[in-house]
């Protein structure tokens, strides 16, 4: 047990301690919400009353974004770079702790923005009616989804290359993941491959778990599903530790 | 415990086409200091990683206190210290964090606070590892390799990049080691610390010992005694010759080596020469090789004058 509090103690710290990762995890997704709760420019899809049951959960999607994959492959790539993980691999810590380290450092800023941002929507006058289910579902999946494309850009690119792939990647879903641009607003083709999307499936199920279980379908659980085999297995087996 | 604690032979490691050890095999006697000494791409660091368990050998035997590396990597973290030459330490954690994050790994750790005060970081126990000096981080870094009471350490290259003053901590540290029974591998490019510090130096190239034994003993392979001397360049080695009664060779400009046994009478020819002629003599060595030379001579059988890179 020690080795394991230790390390998440050291990775949380390391994290919370990064200005651009604070930026990505807190400081953007608080930026996107406040600015579009407020200001009235972005579309709302069809049949969406207040525009706050769109943004918010795509917001809270984003961060959750941000938190398993955009700042998971960045920390672990240069980690990797630095020969950090292979030297923490010639400890009594070993690989596995190791990852379970990781995986508890992400799900405590997960909750932690999670607070911050449900209270900053529901101070901007967001009153979401809760069913747990979809949401829980959803948050487990795309974790595991995310985090697992993180580990796999990580763990086979250099680390300046992920730091700008895992940026990327993070602007383009921002914009195509149905997070804030809602996907009726997209060109027809590009919103049908869009909502293949692991951003957009998740979407889906947070809007309808704020929205008292309106059902969202097979559709995004199916994608999300798909997502969190392949992206984890595809990690697993392409890795590199040093 | 065994009289040795490593034991190495016919160790084989590739990487795709090109062998980068090829049959080499050594022993590292348990409790004493070995040095493991050669050129780069000699195959030094794959074949120490090799012992630390990260790289798998494509053949030969390799025994880690009595244990396979590979197979019995999570025992041998237990009892082993690895300080890699690249630090392996996160840009971003403090001096006294890493040093306890480290303690935290193991049963019986030493005290971090004491560690820290003992590498000479005291002042520095809140600095992140990116703010500290090349020496600074080679020493937290040795820290780390030794904070979990460890009955071996590999040390890589401790010393690249540390000023005198970190050195002499360095060397304190390892021979602190040795006194309490501790077996210690390093690598090193620097022959006068392999030959002060260790007790059994490893000479490697190509992948292959070519010599192994203690400093004496490794010195003592080195041939006749010789007399090298310094001095302006471009003396008359011919006149010189003569005078000395032996062949006389500018090894590199400025730097002469004469071929015949250093007795007093051939010193005193040689300086009242100099003398004769208003030349300054800039040092003078009598006796036997340095291991510097007999290094290069092993190194280097087709160019004796080259250094080695560093």
């Amino acid at each position: 047990m020690k080795p394991l509090v230790a390390q998440t103690r050291i990775e949380l710290a390391l994290t919370l301690r990064n200005g651009e990762q604070l930026l990505l995890t807190l400081v953007i997704p608080v930026m996107v919400l406040g600015f579009f709760g407020l200001v009235d420019v972005l579309p709302v899809p069809d049949g969406v009353a207040d525009p706050l049951d769109y943004l918010a959960p795509g917001v809270l999607a984003l961060a959750l974004l941000s938190t398993a994959f955009t700042s998971l492959a960045i920390a672990t790539g240069f980690d990797r770079q630095y020969g950090v993980l292979k030297r923490l691999g010639a400890t009594p810590l070993g690989r596995w702790r190791l990852l379970a380290a990781k995986t508890l450092t992400v799900l405590v800023v997960m909750v932690l923005q999670s607070a911050v941002l449900v209270a900053v929507a529901v101070g901007l006058g967001w009153r979401p009616a809760l069913d747990l289910p979809p949401i829980l579902g959803g948050v487990v999946l795309a974790t595991v989804a995310f985090a697992g494309l993180g580990l796999l850009m990580a763990g086979t690119l250099p680390g300046l290359v992920t730091l700008a792939a895992a940026n990327g990647v993070y602007v383009g879903l921002l914009l195509f993941g149905d997070l804030v641009i809602p996907h009726d607003s997209l060109p027809g083709a590009v919103a049908d491959v869009a909502s293949l999307l692991p951003t957009a499936a998740l979407a889906q199920l947070l809007r309808a778990g704020f929205d008292g279980g309106t059902d969202a379908g097979a559709g995004p659980w199916l994608v999300l599903l798909t997502w969190a085999v392949v992206a984890p297995v595809a990690a697993a087996r392409c890795f590199r530790w040093d | 415990m065994p009289d040795h604690a490593i034991l190495v032979s016919d160790l084989v490691v590739r990487y795709g086409a090109l062998t980068a050890v090829d049959g080499l095999s050594f022993d590292a006697p348990a409790g004493a200091i070995t040095a493991v000494l050669g050129p780069n791409g000699a195959g030094k660091t794959t074949t120490i990683e090799v012992l630390e368990g990260f790289r798998r050998p494509d053949g030969g035997q390799v025994k880690v206190l009595g244990l396979d590396p590979w197979t019995d990597h999570r025992d041998l973290v237990r009892r082993v210290g690895v300080m890699p030459q690249d630090g392996g330490v996160h840009r971003g954690i403090r001096v006294a964090e890493a040093v306890q994050l480290y303690a935290a790994f193991h049963r019986d750790p030493l005290d971090p606070d004491t560690l820290v005060d003992r590498v000479g970081l005291s002042a520095r126990r809140t600095s992140p590892w990116r703010t500290l000096s090349g020496g600074e981080q080679q020493r937290l870094s040795l820290a780390l390799a030794l904070v979990g009471r460890p009955e071996l350490v590999f040390l890589d290259e401790p010393t690249a990049g540390v000023d005198v003053a970190g050195r002499r901590i360095v060397h304190d540290l390892v021979r602190g080691l040795r006194s309490d029974g501790t077996t210690v591998v390093c690598t090193t490019h620097d022959l006068a610390e392999a030959e002060s510090l260790a007790d059994h130096l490893v000479i490697v190239d190509h992948g292959r010992v070519v010599a192994a034994g203690s400093p004496s003993e490794i010195s003592g392979q080195a041939g006749p005694p010789e007399l090298r001397f310094g001095g302006p360049p471009d003396l008359d080695v011919a006149e010189l010759a003569v005078h000395l009664d032996a062949p006389v060779t500018e090894t590199t400009p400025g730097e002469y080596l004469v071929a015949r046994d250093p007795d007093p009478a051939t010193v005193a020819r040689l300086t009242a020469w100099l003398a004769a002629r208003d030349l300054p003599l800039a040092d003078l060595r009598a006796g036997r090789q340095r291991l510097e030379d007999v290094f290069l001579r092993l190194t280097h059988s087709d160019d004796g004058d080259e250094a080695p890179e560093r």
